[in-house]
């Protein structure tokens, strides 16, 4: 070390100069191992990352993806119909001892078969009051629910990005008419529309013969009344995206370029507003479920013997005093569909929300 | 240089209307602004924030449409839809902001074929993506980065990727709005090189808009200052540069800074008074005649035409003399 101090001007001591001596160069080699090229990432990549570290949305994600294996799996093998009611059969008098089962609870004939060696399935929930399995029901009333809450998403989903983004993208005079449309349809109470919907749409629209048939005209009007409705909340909050989006100079290149209006919302606007779109959906979900439950608990949802959350509970309101459970277990259904859902949409909005990006 | 014009620019008009309470003023952004760009040259357009430099960029590539006045590129007047689409092939933009101007959601080669697709200038996917590899490793890029987004790149990149957007249509007009303004000085003269080689290699004309007074002399063949919407001084750009006529001009120039501290001593800095006025309140005749130094009764009356002073640069000014 010494030795090549000598060259150097004499150091002071306490100086905190760095010895040069002490420094050679790197090698090639070396150099190739400090690089570092962050692997290309797309935004939903990045989302997915993020959203996997929030640790209470994916609990909900994995209650969510349960809920969805249970009631699309169980009802095919499950021995029991949500229809039939047991202890009747055609050409035999009625076996009323099927009626109103407590959970695991069998009715006086099964006792007898499993006395003779036969193996029965359990009713886990018990039956109600006509002697159905009240396990296959609620599953099958969540089933209901939650394609009740998909559909009506999706519906407000491509109305509602489709008007905003006319909307916001043009501009001017159709935006001012096409927003006033929105607002009177905002100013409507949303219940009231829905009764008078399902009660005319009950008496006017003949679907026997047809698919729809089975679905119910309940839940048809639900349908109708989410398409004519609740599509304004999102169709408001696209406009205001697409209105901010359309300042970017992105939009102005590619103008530039010639790109006509339908191009640009397609490759440029909708993609950007993609987080936004993901999260209200996610968050529609659960308020749709909720409006379903909340008709059917007033008798204007399904139609029987279709079960649904809603309509599970209103049943079971008869019999509270006698057999609560038939009260809770489709409540317990619903709150936990609805709040996983919406945490799930809280976790969404974390993730891909850029404004919130730590 | 060829004397062949190829853009002209005449009585060019963009007025928007701001709604003020009940009434809506008009905002003359540009006013009655004629000039003419040759085959090959590189016109730079000087002037201060909001005199209008951009809108008349964007007023000639019809990205707004003008108030009054004709745009004539080849000889063919741009009017109507389908002249626009035509147009739109052979005149572009590279734009002022290298972060908002490209889409966060595509990839560089998304970028960059986004011309391609809309005018459909090929015939099949591999077409396409020679096309891209040719026009990033125009500019300088390496064609590994295809796949990437813009974010992941610094801001000179980004610029390199606008400025190959534009060319992917093989244009033969440029806009370039303030491309080196957001980017520090040692990639501003990377940039600023890279214009020059593309106008050799390419034969490209330019309408090159800045406020930065030294990159315009460096790039330009001809200068143009402009002053609240209005062209006040057009000529080579030497001639512009050393020799400027008008009073605003001369201010504008003795502002540039030098780099020898001893020169730049010496120099005195002509510092105008009071501010710029309001576009929506523009003062009659002159609109410079507020903090012009030698402004008279005349100045109030009429706002003075171009004239040509000295060849080949033109002055607007009542007190202009050769």
């Amino acid at each position: 070390m010494k030795k090549n101090n000598e060259t150097l001007p004499k150091k002071n001591p306490l100086s905190l100069q760095l010895d040069v001596s002490k420094f050679e160069l790197a090698t090639e080699d070396e150099k190739f191992l400090q690089q570092r090229m962050r692997p290309s990432t797309t935004f939903f990549k990045d989302g997915m990352r993020r959203l996997s570290r929030n640790k209470i949305a994916m609990t909900c994600l994995c209650i969510l993806i349960v809920i969805v294996l249970i009631v699309t799996f169980v009802p095919m093998f499950y021995p029991y119909d949500y229809s039939t009611q047991l202890g009747i059969t055609p050409g035999q008098p009625v076996d009323g001892s099927f009626k109103n089962l407590k959970p695991f609870e069998y009715s006086s004939t099964e006792l007898a078969r499993i006395e003779a060696g036969e193996k029965i399935f359990p009713h886990i929930f018990g039956t109600d009051a006509l002697g159905r399995d009240y396990a296959i029901r609620v599953i099958y009333g969540t089933r209901i629910s939650l394609i009740v809450g998909l559909f009506a998403s999706i519906i407000v989903l491509i109305i509602g990005t489709i008007y905003g983004s006319i909307s916001g993208y043009y501009g001017g005079k159709v935006d001012l008419v096409m927003m006033r449309i929105v607002d009177i349809i905002y100013s409507l109470p949303d219940l009231l529309m829905i009764i008078l919907f399902s009660v005319v749409l009950k008496q006017t629209l003949n679907l026997e013969g047809t698919v729809l048939e089975k679905l119910g005209v309940g839940m048809i009007s639900i349908f109708i009344v989410f398409a004519l409705l609740y599509w304004v909340g999102m169709a408001r909050l696209i406009r205001g995206q697409i209105l901010t989006i359309k300042q970017q100079d992105y939009v102005l290149a590619a103008r530039s370029i010639g790109a006509k209006g339908s191009h640009i919302i397609r490759r440029h606007m909708l993609p950007n507003c993609i987080s936004v779109i993901i999260i209200s959906t996610a968050l529609q979900i659960p308020s749709a479920i909720f409006t379903e439950s909340f008709l059917s608990f007033m008798g204007l949802g399904v139609s029987m013997p279709m079960p649904s959350l809603g309509s599970l509970a209103s049943e079971a309101i008869d019999g509270y005093a006698s057999y609560p459970y038939r009260l809770i277990i489709p409540a317990i259904a619903i709150c936990l569909i609805v709040l996983s859902l919406n945490l799930l949409g809280d976790g969404l909005r974390d993730a891909f929300d850029p404004k919130l990006k730590k | 240089m060829s004397e062949k014009k190829l853009l002209e620019v005449k009585h060019l008009k963009q007025h928007f209307d701001v709604p003020s309470g009940l009434k809506t003023l008009k905002l003359k952004a540009v006013d009655d602004v004629t000039f003419d760009i040759h085959e090959g040259e590189t016109l730079g357009l000087v002037g201060e924030s909001g005199c209008g430099k951009t809108t008349v960029g964007r007023s000639i590539l019809q990205l707004y449409k003008p108030t009054a006045g004709e745009v004539y590129f080849d000889g063919e007047l741009i009017q109507g839809k389908k002249t626009i689409r035509e147009f739109r092939k052979k005149a572009q933009m590279v734009f002022q902001d290298p972060y908002s101007s490209l889409d966060p959601r595509m990839t560089v080669s998304d970028i960059i074929g986004e011309p391609l697709d809309v005018h459909k200038l090929y015939s099949n996917r591999a077409e396409r993506d020679e096309k891209i590899k040719y026009l990033m490793d125009l500019v300088g890029l390496s064609s590994e980065h295809a796949s990437r987004y813009a974010h992941e790149f610094s801001g000179g990149q980004r610029q390199r990727i606008g400025i190959a957007r534009a060319l992917a249509v093989d244009p033969k007009f440029i806009v370039c709005d303030e491309p080196v303004s957001a980017l520090d000085v040692s990639i501003q003269a990377q940039v600023v090189n890279m214009f020059e080689d593309l106008q050799a290699k390419l034969g490209l004309t330019y309408l090159f808009i800045a406020h930065d007074l030294l990159v315009v002399k460096h790039i330009s063949t001809r200068i143009a200052v402009m002053y609240l919407g209005k062209m006040i001084e057009i000529g080579p750009a030497n001639e512009v540069y050393h020799n400027p006529i008008h009073p605003y001009t001369i201010s504008l120039l003795s502002a540039v800074p030098v780099p020898d501290p001893n020169i730049a001593r010496a120099n005195k800095r002509i510092h105008l008074e009071g501010d710029v006025p309001s576009p929506l309140h523009m003062p009659s005749g002159c609109p410079f005649r507020t903090r012009c130094p030698r402004a008279c009764a005349e100045c109030a009356e009429s706002m003075p035409e171009l004239k040509e002073v000295r060849p080949g640069h033109f002055v607007a000014c009542h007190k202009a003399e050769g």
